[in-house]
């Protein structure tokens, strides 16, 4: 009845639910709240070292030829940069936003599998520390974060480089489709009974949105990648022309992830601005079933869009017609969120805060980058622009201005619920003001640059072509960008003896906002208000209310997992089982395989036994 | 090298649809802006009964209706255009690039004129290029000319463009190719039909003498010189090399010091080229780099 009962006490609650301390309660734990945290300062870690790449790379082409890198380290640098980004920073980051926010805003305790959650975590942490121990050990992958095929084949990238690139993808593959899964399952089965679907949190619509589209999106990635290492590794020919491969296999598969996977990351970061909007305008979000529908929409279009990365490879005219309208299609939601945002902000009375700020640096970036979205979709001119800086500048513009700005806009909105502190606004607009001028300082040049002929990834230019004043100009920016992101990290630390944030101290709805800052192990005292008492008789005190249906009518209650050492485990394992393929050491393979199997036997095992 | 500054039809066509883009494309940022500006701090009325079904009028207006005009202008100039870069061209020249890490080998089909990283067109006169790799994966591209099309292993792709002015355009390789990505440039020397016609034959006449250093030491393992016993086809054929104006890809002028530091040291002019360092004698190199510039 602990479901129900108001008269159980907190502290009787917080014994169940509490990690063991130390060292053990940190491998162990399946609390969605600490894993969450741990996705993001993770994250963070990955984001920061990505962002001194840049910067490295930002002061070799400040000017004409300059000797800081040479070729051989220029190109490790944009590979470790752009994988680092996409697959370790900006892809886990919202996970854990996800992660945290979902069961908060659910009001539930957990998520459907919190085991999984802990395995999704450790496995995205080794396959970061997998892909950057290549750089370490000076075999950095340098293929490009996309590495094309037949350049990263065994005969033009003969050296381990390129492997940890591949088989640290296929591995980061697995978090992220599990992490989908569990999204998916927690947001159908989790929710506090009586959330119908058409009530839920605008965030946890981008979340459900994002979790189908990585389940579709990333098998195609997992196969452009397996395929890859069979050919390096096993000597395959899937990709090989001479032996009746197609080096363009390669680019449809990695495409049909890779456009998707831009509307991963931006699905939930539009969520995020969905939430911060109606609280600093002090309006409720205008056009929520538009706003919804728009989400799913761009989910479905995306799939229709990853030809047009491959506008110059030849592909007929006419077939390409279809993907360059396509493009330009997604337009149409994007504006219908964009519009659906101003009409809140028109409505309601504005009220300044740094999350708002870094939301509407976000419109003022993202429109610019959308528009030049539209430029690029048009076969003709995206022949010109294609790989070239112009390109470059558009998608910065769309995944910092999109996904990087809503993030820190996030961070600002919700650190205070994560940590109990609030953080410091006036640091928070400085921080601001530097990323913003930064930002546009830095990347605005680069469509010129782009048009100017510069093509992407060349380690350094030929004085007397024109690209010396925008490339310094380019430098200057990213590094005021530089100091803006150093700010708010600061903050972040600074803000451990801040302000005490109270529940709610933006005065926002959603049940997060209900429960203590930092919320207790349990998240709520009480779960299930309005259920029937029947329903959920006989429930355990560490357990949480199943709903079905699109009304979330209550179903059960399910007992929440105690903390293991299983998921840390199982990822380990699979850990080993890539080291055995780097090297090539079927023994060590063996031990990995061994590892793993026990880890998730043991996982089964348990969990059947809960079930009976 | 500019595309928006176009040398001939192709580029000219998709400079014209780049402005129209950005005229329309600015127009609806300042509006979007301006709007966005308004409804921060504009001074609040009471709020009244309509304003949920005036926010549906807003959104639909402003995230429906407009952008499917603007996309469907945009749609339409993207077709003609398209239509006109991909239309086969009467009586064009055809010449064929070959991709490989990291220069290109330049044929004229039909002669028997081979030639590298310089290519030399008629004005006036449309072109097709026949684009192919032997290695990995490049992207021709003359910004000045026309977009660009890659060069993929395994399959040939076509572009056609058209230089109405004389003149030297630059063009660089614009799909990551390895370790010279970046000194994979080019030119496109667009001649007069005469002076064309001229530089054709005489890149088709074999070379009038050969050279024991060049054919004794390693180089010709790797080049052809046509009418010798050097049939190298791993590197540019050199047959006509003192008539091009760079070395390496457009990496330096073709000078007579940085020929000879060419052959004995690539690698600190173009790392990770395939041209490695020759050894000689210094009175061999002296005789080397004479015979090359006898090469024109």
């Amino acid at each position: 009845m602990a479901l129900l009962d108001r008269s159980i006490t907190e502290e009787a609650l917080e014994t169940t639910w509490e990690d063991a301390p130390g060292v053990v309660g940190f491998l162990t734990s399946v609390d969605h709240k600490r894993i969450g945290v741990r996705y993001i300062y993770t994250a963070f870690i990955f984001f920061f070292l990505a962002g001194l790449q840049a910067l490295v790379m930002r002061v070799q082409l400040a000017a004409p030829d300059q000797h800081v890198l040479g070729p051989q380290a220029y190109n490790e640098l944009f590979t470790m940069h752009g994988a680092s980004m996409i697959f370790l920073f900006n892809t886990p980051v919202l996970a854990g936003f996800g992660n945290y926010l979902l069961p908060l805003q659910l009001g539930t305790r957990d998520m459907a599998f919190p085991r999984l959650n802990a395995f999704s975590y450790w496995v995205f942490v080794l396959a970061g520390t997998f892909m950057y121990t290549g750089e370490f050990i000076g075999r950095a992958p340098d293929g490009g974060w996309f590495a094309y095929v037949p350049l990263t084949g065994k005969e033009f990238s003969p050296g381990l480089n390129l492997d940890f690139w591949g088989l640290g993808v296929l591995f980061v593959g697995i978090s992220t489709t599990v992490g989908a899964i569990n999204f998916i399952v927690t947001i159908f089965k989790m929710r506090a009974p009586g959330m119908s679907l058409n009530r839920m949190p605008v965030f946890c619509w981008s979340i459900l949105v994002m979790g189908f589209m990585v389940l579709f999106a990333v098998p195609a990635l997992t196969v452009a990648t397996a395929l890859l290492e069979a050919d390096r590794i096993f000597g395959t020919a899937f990709y090989d022309p001479a032996r009746g491969g197609d080096p363009l296999l390669y680019q449809h598969l990695f495409w049909f992830w890779g456009h998707p996977e831009v509307y991963i990351l931006l699905v939930p970061a539009l969520g995020m601005i969905s939430s911060i909007v109606p609280t600093f305008a002090r309006a409720a979000l205008a056009g929520y079933t538009w706003v919804v529908t728009s989400l799913v929409g761009i989910g479905f279009v995306s799939f229709g869009l990853w030809v047009h990365h491959m506008f110059a490879t030849g592909i007929p005219a006419q077939a390409m017609g279809f993907f360059s309208a396509a493009s330009m299609t997604i337009a149409i939601p994007s504006g219908i969120l964009i519009f659906a945002w101003i009409a809140t902000l028109w409505r309601g009375t504005v009220r300044w805060s740094t999350a708002l700020l870094f939301v509407m640096g976000f419109a003022s970036i993202f429109v610019l980058g959308g528009i030049t979205g539209v430029m690029v979709a048009s076969l003709p001119f995206d022949l010109q622009a294609h790989d070239s800086y112009f390109v470059v500048a558009h998608f910065h513009y769309v995944l910092v201005g999109g996904v990087v700005f809503p993030i820190f806009g996030a961070l600002y909105f919700w650190l205070p619920k994560m940590t109990g502190r609030l953080l410091s606004e006036r640091l928070g607009t400085w921080s601001f003001w530097s990323m913003f001028v930064g930002f546009h300082t830095g990347f605005f040049p680069q469509h010129i640059l782009g048009l100017l002929g510069m093509p992407r990834r060349i380690y350094t230019y030929d004085k007397g072509l024109g690209w010396d004043l925008l490339n310094l100009i380019s430098t200057v920016g990213g590094f005021l960008f530089g100091v803006g992101v150093l700010l708010s990290l600061v903050n972040w630390w600074r803000s451990r003896s801040g302000t005490p944030a109270g529940n709610n101290p933006w005065y926002a709805e959603g049940l997060e906002w209900t429960t203590t800052s930092p919320p207790p192990h349990y998240n709520f005292a009480v779960v299930a208000p309005g259920a029937p008492a029947g329903d959920l008789e006989g429930a355990l005190d560490r357990a949480t209310p199943v709903t079905a249906d699109l009304d979330a009518v209550p179903e059960r209650a399910m007992e929440v997992p105690e903390e293991t050492y299983v998921p840390f485990v199982a990822a380990v394992g699979l850990a080993v089982i890539l080291v055995g393929l780097l090297v090539e050491k079927v023994l060590i393979g063996g031990l990995g395989i061994a590892v793993a199997l026990a880890g998730i036997g043991v996982w089964t095992w348990r969990t059947s036994e809960d079930a009976s | 090298m500019n595309g928006l500054d176009p040398h001939g039809p192709d580029a000219s066509h998709i400079a014209g649809l780049f402005w129209l883009m950005v005229a329309i494309g600015g127009a609806i940022y300042v509006v979007t802006m301006a709007i966005l500006v308004v409804a921060l701090f504009r001074r609040r009325p009471r709020l009244n009964d309509s304003a949920s079904r005036n926010d549906r009028a807003f959104i639909i207006a402003g995230g429906v209706i407009v952008p499917t005009v603007v996309l469907a202008v945009i749609a339409f100039a993207t077709v003609r255009v398209t239509n006109r870069v991909t239309a086969a061209r009467d009586d064009p020249v055809h010449i064929d690039v070959v991709g490989y890490q990291c220069w290109w080998q330049v044929v004229y089909p039909g002669t028997t004129a081979v030639t590298a990283n310089e290519i030399h067109i008629p004005v006036g006169r449309p072109v097709e290029l026949g684009l192919e790799s032997v290695d990995v994966i490049h992207s021709f591209w003359v910004p000045d000319l026309a977009g660009k099309v890659d060069l993929i292993p395994g399959r040939r792709n076509t572009l056609s463009l058209q230089a109405d002015r004389a003149g030297t355009y630059r063009g660089q390789c614009a799909e990551f190719c390895g370790l010279q990505h970046t000194h994979m440039a080019l030119l496109v020397i667009a001649d007069p039909p005469d002076t064309f016609d001229d530089w054709l034959r005489a890149q088709a006449k074999p070379a009038g003498s050969s050279s024991p250093v060049f054919d004794q030491a390693t180089c010709a393992g790797c080049h052809t010189i046509r009418g010798t016993h050097a049939r190298g086809d791993i590197g540019p054929d050199l047959t006509h090399l003192a008539s091009r104006s760079t070395l390496g890809s457009v990496t330096v002028p073709n000078t007579h010091e940085n020929l000879a530091r060419w052959i004995t040291d690539a690698q600190s002019m173009k790392p990770g080229s395939n041209m490695p360092p020759v050894e000689l004698s210094p009175a061999d190199l002296d005789a080397l780099v004479a015979y090359l510039e006898s090469l024109d």
